[in-house]
């Protein structure tokens, strides 16, 4: 072959043009490759064991504190009767701070993490198209919310069940559902909780652009998280709360009334869509043209 | 500044290029890192990218693989304008940008997944196999299984430059691909180099290391201060400078008058003998000449200016001060 001639065989392996490439495009490949990256990194893993381990202990804690028979008021021995009120009590514990803390330290990873260890530059030259990357590390924020809640449902699941049987639920309109028709609450709200946790990862995804330093990024996220706590809680703006990203995050409670209450649910699913279209329009923005020189 | 700069013979418009540029400029702020570049690299060639640390190559690379945005100017790779074909020609580059950086807590064989993953034309059916001849390539088969934070800097360079062979290249940008290596494997990568260059393969590689540079390129281009100072075949570059001719000799004032006496130019002694430009001269009359004078010759050599004389004569300053 001589030297002015690039190796025309390599050509013939590349896939054809057409269709082939759009099924490529449309490759899990990346995204699942992602995931491995995530959930492989120890760090993670020891994140997830932290949000596995509130409601074990929340389980135990209420098992030893709450004879079974005997005189106590008849409340608490209904509540936990069930043992699905385990990983609602642990997701309610674990939204304010465990949660959002679980993506954020995923978002910082996600564009900062690679800028800071170089990574970037080469995921870019592969090429990965930078809108592409976005829409799989966006994805890969949005299985990592599924993750961490559903191991606390599960955790909480499995340690209530255990302790305290799969006896009928309590809905917090008083009346008494079966067990089935529970466990299909739970999903329900841990879709929910997954839904509003996305956004965040939308709003993270933002912040991660802006630096290359991933703590930074993670910091930055928790932040925002916490401001919008306290501004939620302020009576005096309440003008500012449907705007709010957290304002009816624990409105999952009304998907356990008797028939469920949706008003709110919907409420929070649109902020949650608002804040994952705009920030991730932000993300983009601020990436697409954005000079690499980490 | 440019008596080399003009079209050479080798890369005029008839050429097929394999990176073009055109007034590429790129400022940071007010600090211009590269200005004007007129990059030509012929398909096939083997390009030393030659220049100070901060005379911009790095910038110019990043620039050419789309990673920055040019303030002025345009490129094209393979007959793709950069940084609109990017998508499109980029497959076909392999590149080694500033170093290399993996995930440290990943293999060197996880690395080389994650990057294959991320490429959509790579075929996930051949990946095994193309990642273990990517490893093969640099030696590092065997430790392909170990975290990357425990690879020595020598080996991560290497795990780098498997990265950039893991497809079918037509062209490799390599920035300091010898950095960190030790003298075996500054020659394995030499050898990999010629190799790849005999399948046709273009390869861009910067540097600083003058002697790499020397003993693999065809063609060269040096960078001072934003801007390219010399550039055409390794010979044009090079041609505009003469030989010198050098006497080691007990007697360096002798000799230096002889020398002037036979014509040499720019004679002057040095310690331990004498130098002057022969000019054409045989360098066996020289000698004779010498001889005859009643100098004893201990040692007579005819040199090119090493490419490094010729560095500092084009970037007119030390080699490691940045610019």
């Amino acid at each position: 072959m001589s030297a002015a001639e690039p190796v025309v065989t390599e050509v013939s392996q590349r896939p054809p043009l057409g269709r082939a490439l759009l099924s490529r495009r449309l490759s899990t490949r990346l995204l699942r490759s992602e995931l491995r990256l995530i959930g492989g990194r120890r760090r993670n893993q020891m994140g997830l064991l932290v949000l596995a381990a509130v409601p074990v202990l929340m389980a135990v804690a209420v098992r030893l504190s709450s004879p079974r028979e005997g005189g106590g008021p008849d409340f608490l021995s209904s509540i936990t009767s069930n043992g699905l009120f385990v990983p609602l009590a642990a997701l309610t514990v674990e939204l304010g701070l465990f949660l959002p803390l679980a993506i954020a330290m995923l978002a910082g990873d996600s564009v900062a993490g690679e800028a800071n260890l170089g990574t970037l530059r080469y995921l870019l030259t592969v090429p990965v198209g930078r809108t592409r990357l976005l829409v799989t590390k966006f994805g890969s924020l949005v299985v990592g919310a599924l993750w961490g809640v559903a191991v606390v449902v599960a955790a909480g699941a499995v340690a209530g069940i255990a302790l305290f049987g799969t006896g009928p639920m309590l809905t917090l309109s008083g009346t008494e559902i079966s067990f089935g028709a529970a466990v299909w609450r739970v999903v329900l709200v841990s879709l929910y909780i997954a839904a509003g946790l996305a956004a965040l990862g939308a709003v993270g995804l933002f912040i991660s652009t802006l630096t290359e330093q991933p703590l930074a990024a993670t910091v930055a996220i928790m932040i925002f998280t916490i401001l919008s706590w306290i501004a939620d809680s302020v009576p005096q703006i309440s003008w500012l709360h449907p705007w709010l990203l957290v304002d009816q995050w624990m409105a999952f409670g009304d998907l356990l009334r008797d028939p469920p209450f949706w008003d709110n649910v919907a409420q929070g699913l649109r902020v949650d869509l608002g804040y994952a279209v705009v920030f991730g329009l932000l993300a983009w923005a601020r990436f697409a043209g954005k000079d690499i020189t980490s | 500044m440019t008596q080399h700069l003009g079209a050479p013979a080798t890369a005029g418009p008839g050429v097929d290029l394999a990176i073009a540029t055109r007034g590429l400029t790129k400022r940071f702020g007010a600090r211009v890192a590269v200005d004007g570049l007129e990059l030509l690299v012929p398909r096939g060639s083997v390009y030393g990218f030659l220049g100070p640390n901060g005379s911009g190559k790095t910038t110019t690379i990043r620039m050419l693989l789309g990673l920055v945005r040019p303030s002025a100017g345009t490129s094209s790779l393979l007959g793709r304008p950069i940084p609109q074909g990017a998508q499109e020609v980029l497959p076909r580059v392999g590149s080694l940008v500033e170093g290399p950086a993996f995930h440290p807590y990943l293999s060197g064989r996880a690395n080389l997944q994650r990057l294959d993953a991320a490429d959509l034309t790579a075929d996930p059916r051949t990946a095994r196999q193309r990642i273990d001849a990517a490893l093969d390539r640099v030696g590092l088969l065997a430790t392909a299984g170990k975290r990357y934070r425990a690879y020595s800097l020598g080996m991560r360079q290497r795990l780098a430059i498997a990265a950039a062979l893991l497809m079918p290249r037509e062209l490799l940008v390599l920035d300091e691909p010898t950095n960190g290596l030790d003298p075996q494997g500054t020659r394995e990568v030499r050898h990999l180099v010629a190799s790849l260059a005999s399948d046709g393969t273009t390869v861009f590689v910067s540097s600083h290391l003058l002697s790499e540079v020397e003993q693999m390129c065809t063609h060269l281009g040096v960078m001072s201060d934003g801007r390219l100072v010399a550039q055409g075949s390794t010979s044009e570059v090079r041609g505009g400078s003469a030989p010198t001719a050098r006497v080691l000799t007990g007697q360096p004032a002798l000799a230096a008058r002889i020398m002037s006496g036979l014509g040499l130019d720019d004679v002057q002694t040095v310690p331990g003998g004498a130098r002057g430009v022969p000019d054409g001269m045989a360098p066996e009359a020289i000698v004779a000449a010498l001889v005859e004078g009643g100098v004893g010759v201990r040692e007579f050599t005819v040199t090119s200016p090493s490419l490094e004389d010729l560095f500092v004569s084009l970037t007119g300053e030390g080699f490691d001060v940045s610019g």
